[in-house]
């Protein structure tokens, strides 16, 4: 069997198999492509990671067309992205298509309404867990609050919050970076 | 049209969602349900809980939920096609320069400007989603024990998702 098509092969199992965001795969896609098939090193893995981080969109896409393209070229980028996505993308539509229909059900109704008083919290955690990376300094609080004061009560874009915080950190902050 | 609106919408969505997972809520929300409504608040909070439970990133998870509603087949794909091209341009191109991109001072600086604002992208899905959700005490109690067992790490987010249904199944039966 041919490189690119194992490689599609491994993408498709990491796509099926790890849930709960896309930050879940990074670890598998590591055991995978560096560990188990030796196809990258783990420098290399470790450079894809920090680009695919700092690229807008989903981390786990990125970091699949990144090692795809390494891997095959545009062929294998596209591939490991189909990979990556076509299990999701399948069973959302499984969801969409069948199990919605039961959404109104009385008892599925009861459920969903745990499950959404569930759901702030679970991005609460998120907040805490990504607070704990960063510089606890006044300016950096003052950006949170402007931000949050932005887009709840001024209902400013989110896409004007990510351009103007990225702007003010080009401007202010190159002399912090090393 | 609505084709093209999805696709359009979604590779916005794709190009601006720096921060990835819950950073891109805010976004997703504003585009979807606030701008376009295509989909309820209801929804949009289904759809967050059944992206934790399935796998795949919540963006595209998101992006192939929202075209089917509105454009069944060729509504998702056209979403989930326009979610992931902006990474793929971009990453395609970066694959040749990757040193630079590593030692990119501006980039960098970019991110670390970003960081916080980011945290309050997320406070505000919080503060957005939680308005929507705590409409009563029951509602309050099942965030509340929810919370506990996450913050204090004995569960998965997956089975906390669980035991939360089952919580809704108990509490609201009564």
């Amino acid at each position: 069997m041919n490189k690119t098509f194992t490689m599609f092969l491994s993408f498709l199992k990491i796509g099926a198999f790890t849930f709960g965001g896309g930050y879940a795969m990074i670890p598998i896609m590591q055991a995978e492509v560096v560990d188990k098939r030796k196809w990258i090193n783990k420098d290399e893995f470790l450079d894809i990671l920090v680009i695919a981080q700092s690229f807008p969109g989903a981390m786990a896409v990125n970091t699949s067309i990144f090692i795809g393209y390494k891997i095959a070229g545009k062929t294998g980028a596209v591939l490991a992205l189909l990979g990556t996505i076509l299990p999701s993308f399948l069973i959302i539509l499984l969801v969409a298509s069948c199990l919605m229909q039961f959404r109104d059900n009385h008892y599925v109704n009861l459920v969903f309404k745990g499950i959404s008083a569930a759901v702030p919290v679970m991005v609460l955690a998120a907040v805490v867990s990504l607070s704990k990376s960063l510089k606890k300094n006044y300016i950096n609080m003052l950006i949170v609050v402007l931000a949050v004061i932005a887009i709840v009560l001024l209902h400013v874009h989110p896409v004007i919050v990510i351009i103007i915080s990225g702007l003010y950190g080009l401007i202010f902050l190159q002399r912090m970076v090393e | 049209m609505i084709i093209l609106k999805l696709f359009l919408a979604f590779l916005k969505i794709g190009a601006f969602g720096f921060g990835g997972g819950y950073a891109m809520l805010p976004l997703i929300e504003r585009e979807i349900v606030t701008n376009n409504h295509w989909l309820s608040y209801r929804e949009f909070i289904d759809i967050i809980a059944i992206s934790q439970m399935t796998p795949g990133p919540i963006a595209i998870n998101s992006a192939t939920f929202v075209g089917y509603k509105m454009g069944g087949f060729l509504g998702s794909a056209a979403a989930t096609l326009g979610v992931v091209t902006f990474s793929f341009i971009l990453v395609t191109i970066a694959t040749h320069y990757v040193e630079k991109f590593k030692e990119s001072k501006a980039l960098k600086s970019v991110l670390l400007g970003m960081k916080p604002a980011m945290i309050g992208l997320i406070i505000s899905a919080f503060i957005s989603l939680g308005s929507k959700s705590y409409l009563d005490v029951k509602s309050v109690i099942i965030g509340g024990i929810i919370g506990a067992l996450l913050f204090s790490k004995k569960v998965h987010p997956i089975m906390a998702i669980v035991l939360s249904g089952v919580l809704g199944l108990v509490f609201y039966s009564f």
